[in-house]
């Protein structure tokens, strides 16, 4: 079920949810579409850029700032994107993302992608999040650093089956209990598996990337930036020669086409604050992407610096 | 969890810096004038601290105590729950901490004869505390976001500690515990976002934790003075 992105409907949606004020002016020149990826248990494609939540949209209830949020918010849908990333353990940002929504008049190219963490009755954490994103159902729901993984996976397995679900995840980050999670992989007909990978985190590439792409597992990526430190490191850096063809004016690009064009991976999902680095993160994915030798070349200039 | 060894502290931060000093600041804004009358409070238990009265001491314990109570509803539960789930947490512990504070002012208090270097040092402490809301505009910061005793939690457990190193040994320790673990918590929290702040925090923690010891190091070695045989000559 391919899904083409309709522009139109998003920007009346805007309008519709008075966030007028949220929206640039002068409407920006059309930026190309982002790569979109198949999502291979249904094969439909999703953008290769979203937008993560974690630390960048917990603002509490701070008006400036979640004004600020709902700008990025809508950046993000005007550059092509779909979805969005949170869970009940990042704060105030599920509350500020449905308020966001809300604002932007429920875009209807969202994709709502959440997770279930700690608490033990999964269901009611659920319908909770689910509250406040203002939703009527998600997109996909995963099991946050698989806490509770074989309760939380029934829950979410029974909510698909009745349809009050489209997909069904698990996350972990930075490495952790990679050895469990393939486990998972090769025994639960997941859907979505969410992992950190980047041009300096690359042990997703030995086993678990090949076997999502061998069991037709979706693969979100966190972290590309190792949460701000890796384009922090690189700043004031001169870009490599290889940048340019690729169409990358940053670092934060350069490492956004490493990461999208590893064939396992379908989405990465960076977060921020800033209505400049969203429409720069989404054209990452617009341009040309770099095949394997020049992959290789971008994760050495990196690790070199 | 065998995972848990790959955290790190910062791992666990939730929010930016400028999100938490906006907080304060909104916060502060809303409370004031409150600020004003919470410095004469604080400055009434530097006071009691200074004179050492067991009466004024006990009026001093239940203004703090109620600052703790203050501080859990208004502020944690208030406002800082809005973007940390830890406050939900912590806000019980501060309640708890108020209450019994508020409950052994009111039962009878034997001063505890302290050394100078220890009244000195918890009164350091308190003064400190009371010094504490000029890190805002130091820092930068709008006055708004000048943290008060009574009203913030973290000049609230310095102060705290203060006052406690001048009670008796048996009420001092159960109290201890809240004080030293925000320091250490919040310690932590502001350090991780590479606030100096943090340092204050830790500082008055290893100060409070030092000033009971010092008198057990002094009176071990007025005993030892006590029993040393007297110098013969010719020795
Ligand atoms: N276990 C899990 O399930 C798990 C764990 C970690 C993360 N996640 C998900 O993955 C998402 C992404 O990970 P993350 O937020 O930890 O880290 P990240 O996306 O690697 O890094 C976010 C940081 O990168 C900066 N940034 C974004 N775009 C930039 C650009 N174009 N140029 C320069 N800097 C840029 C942002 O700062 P600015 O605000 O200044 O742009 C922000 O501080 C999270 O938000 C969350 O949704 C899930």
């Amino acid at each position: 079920m391919p899904t083409t992105l309709d522009r139109r409907t998003v920007a009346a949606g805007f309008l519709a949810g008075g966030a007028a004020a949220a929206l640039p002016r002068v409407a920006r020149a059309q930026a190309p579409a982002p790569l979109a990826k198949t999502i291979p248990s249904t094969e439909e494609k999703i953008p290769a850029v979203g937008l993560g939540t974690w630390i960048t949209f917990n603002v509490g209830d701070d008006a400036d700032l979640r004004k600020d949020c709902v700008a990025v918010m809508a950046a993000f849908f005007e550059a092509g994107g779909r979805m969005i990333d949170s869970s009940p353990m990042y704060g105030s940002a599920q509350a500020v993302v449905g308020a966001g929504l809300e604002a932007l008049g429920s875009p209807k190219p969202l994709f709502a992608a959440e997770k279930v963490w700690t608490s033990s009755d999964g269901p009611a954490q659920i319908e909770a999040t689910r509250k406040l994103w203002g939703v009527p159902r998600f997109d996909l729901l995963q099991v946050h650093n698989l806490l509770s993984w074989e309760a939380h996976l029934d829950t979410l397995f029974a909510m698909k089956d009745a349809g009050k679900l489209r997909y069904v995840g698990v996350t972990t980050s930075e490495g952790r209990r990679h050895g469990e999670l393939e486990k998972i992989m090769a025994a639960k007909p997941l859907d979505f598996v969410q992992l950190t990978y980047n041009p300096v985190d690359r042990e997703a590439e030995q086993r678990l990337l090949p076997l999502a792409r061998e069991r037709g597992i979706a693969v979100i990526v966190n972290r590309p930036f190792q949460q701000g430190d890796l384009t922090a490191r690189l700043e004031g850096q001169p870009l490599p020669a290889l940048a340019e063809p690729l169409g990358a004016t940053s670092w934060a690009q350069l490492i956004l086409k490493f990461i999208v064009s590893h064939p396992a991976v379908t989405s990465a999902i960076p977060a921020t604050s800033r209505v400049d680095h969203v429409r720069e993160n989404l054209a990452a994915a617009a341009g040309p992407l770099p095949d394997e030798p020049t992959r290789t070349k971008i994760a050495a200039e990196i690790v070199k610096l | 969890m065998s995972e848990w060894w790959t955290y790190r502290p910062s791992d666990f931060l939730l929010f930016v810096p400028r999100t938490y000093y906006r907080l304060l600041e909104h916060y502060g804004a809303g409370a004031w004038p409150w600020q004003v009358a919470a410095l004469a409070a604080g400055l009434a238990v530097l006071v009691a601290l200074v004179r050492g009265r067991p009466g004024a001491l006990r009026l001093a314990l239940a203004l703090l105590g109620a600052g703790w109570i203050a501080v859990a509803w208004l502020f944690l539960w208030g406002r800082l729950a809005s973007i940390a789930w830890s406050a939900d947490y912590a806000a019980p512990a501060f309640v708890a901490q108020g209450a019994l504070m508020i409950v052994l002012a009111a039962l009878p208090l034997r001063a505890v004869d302290v050394s100078k270097p220890r009244r000195l040092g918890a009164s350091a402490l308190v003064a400190s505390a009371l010094a504490y809301p000029l890190l805002a505009p130091a820092m930068g910061r709008p006055w708004a976001a000048a943290e008060v005793l009574l009203l913030f939690p973290d000049p609230t457990a310095i102060a705290t500690l203060g006052l406690l190193a001048l009670l008796p040994a048996g009420r001092r320790a159960a109290l201890m515990i809240a004080p030293l673990g925000w320091c250490a918590f919040q310690g932590m929290t502001l350090w991780t976002m590479g606030a100096p702040e943090a340092g204050v925090l830790l500082g008055a923690a290893t100060v409070a934790l030092l000033l009971p010891l010092g008198r057990t190091v002094r009176r071990r070695r007025d005993r030892a003075a006590r029993d040393r045989p007297p110098a013969s000559p010719g020795a």
